[in-house]
């Protein structure tokens, strides 16, 4: 099972994210977002970052998440690679994210990510998988 | 129309009615012609236009104009407009991309004046705007008080820096500064990714286009707008960078909690919302001010480099280029505005996502200079065919809130996009129909090739049969430079 696929969104990007665990969904679902955003081989994991996120539910936890990643990207101008997902529960994430910041002779930006969209988002649980659907603002 | 998802009548050759049936508060209407509303009706945007008919307070009809196309939420090219008492503000009717907007200047140069120096000019542009991630101007270094300045007084603030002339001012939207503008609701995120990118153009379908006037449809028009065949034009596309990104992204939060506590019944999470009068509305309008200001003076910005760039491009003169601003509208904001309902003048509060202000001649909000022709009205096209200068019409005001499309409008998705473009070179194509494109990433080249796009004639055409625009000038690419 791939980590996500990418689906057909006439304006944006949507993709499916597939993960045994939740955890795993979670990380899997940041691995997208940065291998949306660059070239994730040629980036190494030079700094570390822990985030404790929260939210109403595991929707929105997923939401504030990405968001979380999202503007570390914007501000340092950091590019992630690996995602641990240490504890997790309906509303309260934590993990350690490692990365290095966008060096423009080593890197590309292959798409610029505006927003993580709430649009028809929820996570399912079926056959001992987790999956969910989440659509970027490009 | 033989699609069952949707019951759709005709309503005449340019217009069409989603009826309203259980939970719709009004009816949906679509501008389209016939093959038009057939590729609408490949994606969801029809069912996201009968999602914004749920919406509390939601005046006259939910809106779709000739460029929509599946959004988030609200379609991408959907305008609704909600009473001041009963209504809703929906950060999500508003975008990601606060202000995202156009802008277009003309200039004392003809065609045959700079077409042999298109490399240096594309390349000077090009090094002169900062597009991509990590890239600012050195030279520009902004304190928080500054950033305040910027999202309370916004193009203002620019040229009481040097950004421009007052002239500037007088023809943009608003003036370049939306009021109720309180930099105190804004979250330090926001702030911190708006310090880092003010001045900067993005990537995606944001640009900086020099291209000429190859048709003018209306001469009288024209000549009022400084438009003339063959003269050089520039069109600037961008938003409100990061800082209108939080901004929506903080938002969308407080209204998800909002709309469980005002019981607003949502068809989808995006949609989330509330009353225009509630704390939680006019926080959101004065954040949503704020990023619009930015954006507002991010544009202005811009336009100063374009001015440098062709002075040392081409060398020419201030007085030789004459780069003035025919007008910068708005292509995603609320604003209040009076409008006549049922024979009543009402004040509303008009989302645009996706969509521009098309206000007729004679209008208060028209700018002095054009209000004997109707508010211009910029619709950039996709990188390889053209873009068209348009004014606003009564017809507009009276049917769509005063508004009309705003671009092109994808087809394509990305993915498709990126399929299509592989083994082909996008610039090489564009250069040999004679336009020159510098872009940050090969990607954002692929993605944006112009099959990927409507053609906007089309678009265009139709918003002008159903009277909400009027056709004045056709605008040709020269060189383009992208994020």
């Amino acid at each position: 099972m791939p980590k996500y696929t990418i689906i057909d969104h006439t304006a944006d990007i949507g993709i499916d994210v597939f993960g045994d665990t939740l955890q795993d969904l979670f990380s899997n679902a940041g691995f997208a977002l940065f291998d949306i955003i660059t070239d994730l081989s040629t980036v190494e994991c030079k700094v570390k970052h822990s985030l404790n996120i929260i939210g109403v539910d595991k929707e929105q936890l997923l939401v504030n998440w990405l968001s979380e990643l999202l503007f570390l990207h914007d501000v340092k101008n950091l590019l992630f690679k690996n995602f641990c997902v240490n504890q997790l529960s309906d509303y309260q994430l934590n993990a350690d994210v490692s990365g290095e910041v966008f060096d423009e002779k080593r890197h590309i930006i292959k798409t610029e990510v505006k927003a993580v969209t709430y649009h028809n988002l929820s996570i399912i649980q079926k056959d001992q998988q987790w999956k969910t659907r989440i659509i970027f603002d490009l | 129309m033989g699609d069952d998802k949707y019951k759709i009548q005709k309503i005449d050759a340019y217009r069409w009615r989603i009826p309203r049936e259980g939970k719709m508060r009004v009816d949906g209407i679509i501008y389209a012609d016939e093959h038009m509303m057939q590729e609408i009706q490949k994606d969801e945007s029809l069912q996201q236009v009968i999602n914004v008919s749920y919406l509390p307070g939601i005046v006259s009809h939910s809106l779709g104009m000739p460029d929509i196309h599946w959004g988030y939420g609200f379609p991408i090219g959907g305008v609704a407009a909600f009473d001041m008492d009963e209504g809703i503000v929906s950060p999500g009717g508003v975008g990601y991309d606060i202000n995202c907007g156009v802008r277009l200047l003309k200039t004392g140069l003809r065609r045959i004046e700079i077409s042999n120096k298109l490399e240096t000019l594309v390349n000077t542009l090009f090094a002169n705007i900062p597009s991509g991630v990590g890239s600012h101007r050195k030279d520009l270094k902004l304190s928080q008080q500054e950033a305040r300045n910027v999202l309370k007084n916004g193009a203002q603030w620019a040229i009481s820096q040097g950004y421009g002339n007052k002239e500037d001012l007088e023809h943009i939207e608003e003036k370049g500064c939306i009021s109720g503008a309180n930099p105190d609701v804004v979250s330090d995120k926001a702030i911190q990714r708006g310090l880092a990118q003010l001045g900067t153009l993005g990537s995606g379908n944001h640009f900086v286009e020099v291209g000429y006037v190859s048709e003018v449809y209306n001469e009288q028009v024209a000549r009022v707008l400084g438009l003339e065949k063959d003269g050089i034009t520039i069109v600037v596309h961008t938003g409100s960078r990061g800082l209108g990104y939080q901004v929506c992204d903080d938002f969308i939060r407080v209204m998800i909690d909002a709309s469980r506590k005002y019981n607003i019944e949502l068809p989808d999470r995006q949609l989330c919302c509330a009353p225009i009068n509630s704390p939680e509305g006019k926080e959101y309008l004065a954040a949503m001010a704020c990023a619009a200001n930015y954006a507002f003076a991010n544009r202005q910005m811009i336009t100063h480099w374009v001015r440098e760039s062709f002075e040392r491009a081409l060398h020419v003169s201030p007085k030789e280029s004459r780069i003035s601003t025919v007008y910068d509208v708005c292509h995603n904001i609320a604003k209040f505005e009076e409008h006549i309902v049922d024979g009543q003048k009402k004040r509303l509060c008009v989302h645009r996502k996706g969509a521009t202000r098309a206000f007729p001649p004679n209008h208060p909000d028209t700018p002095d200079v054009y209000k004997a022709v109707g508010q211009p009205v910029l619709i950039p096209g996709d990188m390889g065919r053209c873009s068209y200068v348009l004014v606003g019409t009564e017809k507009a005001y009276s049917d769509t809130f005063g508004s009309t499309c705003h671009g092109a409008g994808r087809v394509m998705s990305r993915n498709q996009a990126m399929k299509i473009a592989k083994g082909r070179s996008i610039a090489q194509e564009l250069k040999e129909k004679g336009i020159l494109v510098r872009a940050d990433s090969r990607a954002t080249l692929d993605e944006e090739l112009p099959e990927a796009y409507k053609d906007v004639t089309e678009v265009v055409d139709i918003v002008e049969h159903a009277g909400i625009s009027k056709k004045v000038a056709q605008l040709k690419p020269m060189c383009v430079i992208k994020g």
